[in-house]
């Protein structure tokens, strides 16, 4: 087991061992008794077998034994479980995005992160959006997932008991590179935190348009340097000739400013021959004619 | 039947290819199944094989991601559709459930054979997506929405092939249903029943029952993806988790089609390799009824994170520990069947002691996975998959082979080599323990399932388990070798009764006449499991 860095999991691995416990005494239990059964009434043992056709006293008993225990394990659970839906008032709110194959957070000011930055024991809410398919929130050392449903609004909640960086992995497979879809979450102390918030991005010196290309986990599928991952990369794009599939049909085309800004609000419209169609989601909601004229002005330097 | 003149068994009544696969003799049907469903089974093994070597180390061993993705998809639409909610009930079901019934065949022998039709034109179409469009599905066998909307492989012929294969279960249930009520034996009242046509008789209504709603599910999802209409997908109107619901109020039942017939199957082998009465035969025999009933109700714990609201968790969770009872009560009642027995340690005998164990580890583990809390952290982690495997391939899959060897000698008249039978158990039994126990301590780490590649932490449990696979391979060809071995082997022909059993099947040759028995068959005086009346059977 990893360690318990939030509250919620020692109510997770309490309920755990009891259950576990139940569990295991039973196992072993059940196994030893069948086995001594096999062994002492062995036919060389037992040549005559003796035939009983039931008991009500240990019917009644094995019924009742068990429901009793299964509504223990039962109480343990729902115990366990309940505060994860009681987020306390006054929690600092961060929605998490995830979209074939990136997580993105947004903090309250605005900014938008790869990886989630979090207080030392103050609670946060982590609101759950998915922009394509579904997903799902897991942060194995806080013992809690919930998963981001495409055209629902999910949340989880959780205070962390210890510094540190901790794995943020998706478990509800998404497409080819789910099992790379992986961020963390650092908990610093007050301290670190707030200089970590008050510190400016480390954007600055960056290209807007790469910005934004990395915010909206673009560079999962679309490479910087020729390499073909899903879609076709960035580099030497810009004023290429290429053959693409428009309603079934193919045609050429050369790209330029007006195919990024269609490929980007509809992506499925003229898809590059050879590439898969419905795996992009549209962006016209997300980004803005300024930001799109951005990220063309960078591809235009992917020479 | 007593005017049978001739006692020609069944292989021998005709010859020919087109007497196997036009035959409406329930028996030779259900050897159809059989050589159809073990070669699906072998070919659902080795894509199993292709994965665990994939995730013998991090990083890329074998295939590239987008076919570790399809050959997960395909491992489980095969196992799943084409071999374990077939397999007890059609192969087994099917051959013995008239003869332990004492009549002559199902209530619909056409209907039986068009059953077989439907199932080799599903299983057709679903390894059509191997060589046609863009290759098999991508989307895991659960298909869900919007995924399995977007996706470019070949969804729609997977679960357009799933849809058929639903048919073929549709109208085998309905079969055996018909078949127990109609066509017992004069004397044998339900009460007076083996056990296994019981769990047939649960298994028979949830398949006719729920089977349809997984087939309009289905085929939703093609009409999405053909016709554009918005019913999962978001982006055109639908909603996701309308399909989990849709999916599961299906599924969840089905896991019960898929266990219940090896219960029966349990309780058939105890009380012959015990030489005594089952214990507690009522309460086996209703606690299928009450895991049928109760197993429609729970289908949500499959969705405890995607977002239900409290009450349902709530709910969902809480009848999830009902359907333990009934389960905890046979389990109970077949290890008392051992008290007081003259046991004769047999291959199906290690069978039954191993299904018992793997499947208290299944359904233990399928508590942790019932508690909200804990299932939490545990959804969607190979904590799932190990548990999935312990019920489905250690409780199932082992109460199938177990079958084969019990059943053997009356199928085929010969005897299989017992020494060997007994090594490759052990073997199969190490391999399957050392292939899945490790899944459940990856998914205590953290593990998600349908992972081709993992973080470094987790490679010591993969490690083991793709090592236990080729323990388990190595067990399974032995099994299956000393199987057909003894097919074609010179070991004498075996009588009627090579295990002293009691139910009817064991009245008869072996193998069976084509009328399934040369003389009328007896009923013991006080229900199927009356050793103490014994009827006494010359050769």
């Amino acid at each position: 087991m990893r360690e318990q860095a939030s509250t919620f999991a020692q109510g997770v691995d309490f309920s755990l061992y009891v259950i576990a416990g139940i569990s295991v005494f039973f196992l072993v239990g059940i196994t030893v008794v069948m086995l001594f059964f096999v062994f002492r009434y062995n036919k060389k043992r037992n040549p005559v077998a003796t035939n009983i056709e039931g008991s009500h006293k240990m019917e009644v008993l094995w019924t009742a034994i068990p429901t009793l225990l299964v509504m223990v394990m039962f109480y343990y659970g729902w115990m366990g479980y309940k505060p994860l839906r009681n987020v306390p008032a006054g929690a600092l709110e961060v929605t998490a995005y995830g979209q074939m194959w990136k997580f993105t957070f947004e903090y309250p000011d605005g900014r938008i992160t790869d990886s989630l930055v979090v207080p030392l024991g103050k609670p946060v809410k982590v609101n759950l959006v998915s922009r394509d398919v579904l997903h799902s929130f897991f942060i194995p050392s806080f013992r809690m997932k919930e998963d981001m449903v495409p055209g629902k609004n999910n949340f989880l909640w959780f205070e962390t008991t210890q510094k540190g960086r901790f794995d943020v992995l998706c478990a509800e497979y998404c497409g080819q590179l789910h099992s790379y879809m992986l961020s963390s979450v650092t908990v610093l102390d007050q301290h670190d935190y707030e200089k970590w918030l008050t510190s400016s991005a480390s954007v600055a010196d960056e290209h807007p348009g790469l910005s934004l290309l990395k915010q909206n986990a673009c560079l999962t599928c679309h490479s910087q340097d020729g390499s073909k991952i899903i879609g076709p990369s960035f580099k030497g794009i810009f004023g290429k000739t290429e053959t693409v599939v428009t309603d079934d049909a193919e045609r050429e085309i050369v790209i330029d400013e007006a195919y990024i800004s269609r490929s980007i609000r509809q992506p499925n419209a003229d898809v590059v021959k050879g590439y898969m169609k419905g795996l992009m989601v549209s962006y016209e909601t997300v980004l803005s004619e300024e930001q799109i004229g951005h990220i063309t002005d960078y591809i235009k330097t992917l020479k | 039947m007593s005017s049978v003149s001739t006692n020609l068994n069944f292989f021998e009544a005709k010859k020919g290819i087109f007497s196997w696969i036009f035959s409406v003799d329930h028996k030779r049907i259900a050897l159809l199944y059989l050589y159809s469903l073990i070669t699906f089974f072998l070919v659902g093994v080795t894509l199993g094989l292709l994965m665990r070597y994939e995730l013998l180390n991090p990083g890329k061993d074998l295939v590239e991601a987008k076919t570790y993705n399809q050959i997960f998809t395909l491992h489980g639409v095969i196992m799943i559709f084409l071999f374990i909610i077939p397999s007890i009930p059609a192969v087994f079901g099917n051959f013995f459930l008239p003869i332990m019934l004492g009549t002559d065949d199902v209530s619909f022998p056409r209907l039986n054979l068009l059953s077989w039709w439907v199932y080799v034109v599903g299983a057709l179409m679903a390894l059509s997506t191997l060589v046609f469009g863009d290759g098999p599905a991508d989307t895991g066998w659960t298909f869900y929405a919007p995924y399995s909307v977007k996706t470019g492989t070949n969804v729609t012929m997977s679960v357009l092939a799933a849809f058929v294969l639903g048919f073929s279960s549709i109208l085998t249930g309905l079969n055996f249903i018909v078949t127990i009520h109609r066509l017992r034996a004069p004397g044998m009242t339900f009460l007076k029943m083996p056990l296994f046509a019981w769990s047939l008789y649960a298994t028979s209504w949830i398949q006719l029952l729920a089977t349809p709603i997984v087939g309009i599910t289905l085929l939703m999802i093609a009409a999405e993806r053909l016709l554009g209409v918005g019913l999962f997908d978001p982006s055109i109107g639908g909603d996701p988790i309308l399909y989990q619901h849709l999916f599961w109020i299906y599924s969840h039942p089905a896991v019960y089609i898929m266990a219940l017939p090896a219960f029966g199957v349990i309780s058939e082998m105890l009380p012959t390799f015990s030489q005594r009465t089952i214990f507690g035969y009522k309460a086996i025999a209703f606690s299928s009824l009450a895991i049928a009933f109760v197993g429609y109700f729970i289908w949500g714990h499959h969705m405890f994170t995607s977002g239900m609201s409290g009450t349902a968790r709530f709910i969902f969770s809480i009848l999830t520990f009902l359907v333990a009872i009934p389960t905890a009560i046979k389990v109970f009642n077949w290890v008392a069947t051992l008290y007081k027995g003259s046991i004769n340690v047999q291959p199906p005998l290690l069978y039954t002691l191993a299904f018992i164990f793997q499947f208290m580890i299944g359904g233990f583990t399928g508590l942790v996975l019932g508690a909200l809390a804990t299932d939490i952290h545990l959804h969607d982690t190979y904590f799932v998959v190990g548990h999935f495997h312990y019920v489905m391939f250690g409780g199932t899959g082992f109460a199938f082979f177990g079958a084969l060897h019990y059943w053997y000698p009356k199928i085929w008249g010969r005897m299989y080599n017992i020494k060997v039978a007994n090594v490759a158990f052990t073997i199969f039994f190490i391999g399957f323990n050392m292939l899945y126990f490790p899944m459940l301590i990856a998914g205590l780490m953290g593990m998600p399932r349908r992972y081709y590649d993992y973080l470094p932490e987790f490679h010591l449990p993969n490690m083991i388990s793709t090592y236990g696979s080729w323990v388990l391979a190595t067990g399974l060809i032995i099994m299956l070798s000393n199987l057909v071995a003894g097919f074609f082997g010179k070991k004498p022909k075996v009588g009627r009764n090579p295990w002293n059993g009691i139910t009817l099947e064991w009245q008869t040759l072996s193998p069976p006449p084509v009328q399934n028995f040369d003389r009328m068959p007896v009923l013991p005086q006080n229900g199927p499991y009356d050793f103490d009346h014994k009827p006494v059977i010359e050769e």
